[in-house]
């Protein structure tokens, strides 16, 4: 393990925070009503090919993906369609959701459900595809970006490298860790099935630093499958950004405005991984996932939970023994890239790594002061920004400069306003210049 | 209802408050050498220096500017520490409120305050009181060390003021010059602050202690102070070895004045520094040239204040030529 692989420009080292590391993946149960979202992804919302009235299974396909980016929505539990009606999601806008109410588990026909382990990969590529598309997976990293577009290639791009990115640096957050402990050998028979769609024999599954056991783990069952590797990185933020990990695992660099793979890669988040594995190998469509509850441990007990898609909040809050009236900020996600919730019905969703809750005083914003121009943010942002200079234009209302700072290129990671000694919120600074520049276009 | 915000959620607990606090700490050593080296005159100027600069932000701010005290970040004290580390132990106390007004109302607050300025407040004030109170400002209390009442010290000249003399003295007065050269400290003396000069930049480990601090506590990165006194350094011991005169012995003049205080503690402030790793690099050879050039070729026996001081001036050029190199972008 001398040969740690990190990024190299900028990057942070913040306090981890992982307390529910080692926590086992817990049922959470089913809740007596479910709320699913039509779109947990990135593109069009599905459309939704049920009515109130229905009575639906496990796996029952409730919205159908659109043309173009879409993806399929399913059901996550057995019962009846109660309303479908506009709720306020955890970002406070409106969505579309498929209100369930929730009966004894009954599942569609053909998902197996047992836990053992399946690695004969069937071996036409159409029906791996097929089964991948209409499972409804969806980048599970966070980004919801729709998998079946995500690996199948254009014409004129070849791909050498599929990353399987296992390094969640995000604090607290510990599902991604949890998976890889606990399904490491479905994991690395998915990126298999993977490497079969992308016509490779090389998937690197990229684990951080501070998992050894996971890293263990899957080295050991790597080595019984041919085109399978682990790669360890260095536990530091944001490692788990694609394209920082693209130049750890490569030494490549993503030209700036272009794509993964142009430069021959493939990044997919190990629970999107596993997720393969169980549409290709199970015939189980994407209906539930891991979540992380954790943040403050005075108010809750932190914890792993399979969660079914629709699930919301507050069901699993209380399964974590979580004080809800000491809950200052609720986010969905990390606490440097999550969503700050405006209410607990909120359902979990394909994207949901975790929830996390925060007390008055870590949920209080510093004040700003005068950027005192120690250079801090420049010299941590991992894209080479200078968001000072981004700040102090957008100030002076001078967008002309923007395009030649980069500021398109930002991935809002939000290092330089963790950084900021004068906590000047210069990630949102850069949001608005990433505005002012498309505006340009 | 729950807070809502933008992301990140979490903040690094290190603020700006932080970071000048953590450069006082770094500061401390020196200023118990000057303590122990110039007494209580040490203490009289550097208690007036503080009180001084905290007073007239603290006034200007509040009733000429009306606006909020911003004392609290606490770069107002550094700036008293600095200016004060800049002058004899026998500067008269009313000079010194006037250096200090110099640098925080002058050279701070009339910028734009703390950010906004462009040159080191604390080397304006001292280079105006250099400037219009040549004798005060040039002459050298004695060392003496642990008798902390005694006040009533003898002037010396400085190691740098010596070389000078000898530079410049003909053959004719070489008499002159070699009584000069015996009153030379050695190397350690210089280490440890036993010698003549301002009282914060006397003593070399006390410095370099608050150096090896601020590099611990990541408040400032190595490239300022190295690429500064490396420069300086090379261009000391080149011209050394070409004339063999004693002038330049490197070694010396790297020990003696401000080039450790200013290289450590001046030209690595924040505010009047590029803010790139390049501009850095630029900045602090820049500085090593200047110090070289106003140490050995003007009237003048130190430049650092000077040198300092002009490059501050080419910051925000340096810092419009010096972008980083940005991701998935070609490298220079």
């Amino acid at each position: 393990m001398c040969n740690k692989k990190t990024f190299s420009l900028g990057g942070i080292h913040l306090n981890k925070h992982k307390i529910s590391a080692l926590s086992p993946i817990q049922e959470a149960g089913v809740p007596p009503l479910v709320y699913i979202p039509v779109k947990q992804h990135i593109g069009a919302p599905a459309q939704i090919i049920v009515k109130v009235g229905d009575k639906v299974k496990i796996g029952t396909l409730l919205a159908k993906a659109n043309e173009g980016i879409s993806a399929n929505v399913h059901s996550s539990v057995a019962g009846e369609i109660k309303k479908i009606e506009e709720i306020e999601a955890e970002n406070g806008y409106s969505e579309q959701v498929i209100t369930i109410q929730t009966s004894a588990d009954e599942y569609e026909e053909g998902i197996d459900n047992s836990e053992e382990i399946n690695n004969d990969i069937p071996q036409s590529l159409e029906e791996i595809k097929e089964l991948i598309k209409s499972a409804g997976i969806v980048g599970m990293g966070g980004a919801g970006f729709p998998t079946p577009i995500k690996t199948s290639i254009p014409e004129n791009k070849s791909v050498q490298y599929l990353i399987i990115n296992g390094i969640e640096c995000e604090p607290y957050l510990t599902a991604d860790g949890a998976l890889m402990l606990e399904k490491p050998e479905q994991i690395v028979i998915g990126a298999k099935i993977l490497n079969k769609v992308l016509g490779i024999q090389n998937a690197i599954i990229a684990i951080d630093e501070n998992k050894p056991q996971a890293i263990e783990k899957i080295t050991k069952i790597t080595k019984r499958y041919i085109g399978v590797n682990v790669a360890v990185c260095k536990s530091k933020y944001p490692q788990g950004g694609e394209k920082q990990l693209i130049t750890a695992i490569t030494g490549r660099e993503v030209p700036s405005g272009r794509l993964p793979i142009d430069v021959g890669c493939v990044v997919q988040n190990v629970a999107t991984v596993f997720a393969v594995y169980e549409a290709v190998m199970k015939h189980k469509p994407l209906y539930e996932r891991i979540v992380t509850v954790s943040g403050d441990t005075s108010i809750t007990t932190a914890g792993n939970y399979r969660t079914r898609i629709g699930t919301p909040a507050e069901y699993l809050l209380d399964l974590a023994q979580t004080d809800k009236s000491k809950i200052s900020k609720l986010l969905f996600g990390g606490p440097m890239m999550g969503t700050a919730a405006t209410n607990l019905h909120s359902p979990i969703n394909k994207k949901t790594g975790g929830l996390l809750v925060l007390q008055a005083q870590e949920a209080t914003k510093p004040d700003e002061s005068c950027c005192i121009r120690c250079g801090k943010c420049a010299e941590v942002c991992p894209v080479g920004l200078m968001p000072f200079a981004i700040a102090s234009n957008l100030r002076r209302n001078n967008t002309a400069p923007l395009k030649a700072l980069h500021v398109a290129d930002c991935i809002e990671c939000g290092s330089c306003a963790y950084t900021c000694p004068a906590k000047v919120p210069l990630l949102d600074y850069c949001k608005l210049g990433k505005y002012e520049v498309h505006k340009q276009k | 209802m729950f807070k809502i915000s933008t992301t990140p959620h979490i903040n690094s607990p290190v603020t700006t408050q932080s970071l000048m606090r953590d450069v006082l700490i770094a500061l401390t050593p020196a200023i118990i050498v000057s303590l122990l080296m110039f007494g209580i005159n040490a203490l009289r100027v550097l208690l007036t220096s503080v009180a001084a600069c905290v007073m007239f932000e603290y006034l200007i701010t509040r009733y000429l500017l009306k606006a909020k005290n911003t004392t609290s970040d606490l770069s107002a004290v550094i700036t008293g520490v600095l200016l004060a580390f800049n002058l004899p132990s026998s500067m008269p106390t009313w000079m010194i409120l006037i250096g200090a007004f110099v640098a925080i109302g002058i050279a701070k607050i009339a910028f734009g305050g703390l950010g906004k300025n462009i040159f080191n407040p604390a080397l304006v004030g001292r280079v105006f009181l250099f400037i219009s109170f040549p004798v005060q400002m040039t002459q050298w209390p004695k060392p003496d060390f642990l008798s902390f009442m005694n006040t009533d010290t003898v002037t010396s000249a400085t190691t740098l003021g010596i070389l000078k003399h000898i530079d410049v003295s003909s053959s004719a007065t070489i008499k002159a010059s070699q009584v000069s050269l015996t009153e030379l400290p050695n190397y350690w003396q210089m280490f440890i602050g036993y010698t003549g000069g301002c009282i914060g930049e006397v003593s070399a480990l006390a410095l370099f202690i608050g150096l090896v601090y601020m590099l611990l506590r990541r408040v400032i990165t190595w490239h300022i102070p190295f690429y500064y006194v490396a420069t300086f350094f090379m261009l000391t011991a080149i011209t050394w070895f070409n004339t063999d005169n004693i002038h330049f012995e490197p070694i010396t003049n790297i020990l003696s004045g401000g080039l450790l205080l200013g290289a450590f503690f001046m030209a690595t402030d924040y505010v009047t520094s590029p803010m790139t790793r390049q501009g850095q690099i630029i900045f602090a050879v820049g500085c090593g040239i200047l110090t070289y050039i106003i140490r050995f070729y003007s009237a003048y026996p130190e430049g650092v204040s000077f040198a300092i001081l002009i490059m501050n001036a080419f910051v925000p050029l340096i810092d419009k030529f010096t972008p980083q190199r940005v991701y998935g972008t070609k490298r220079k």
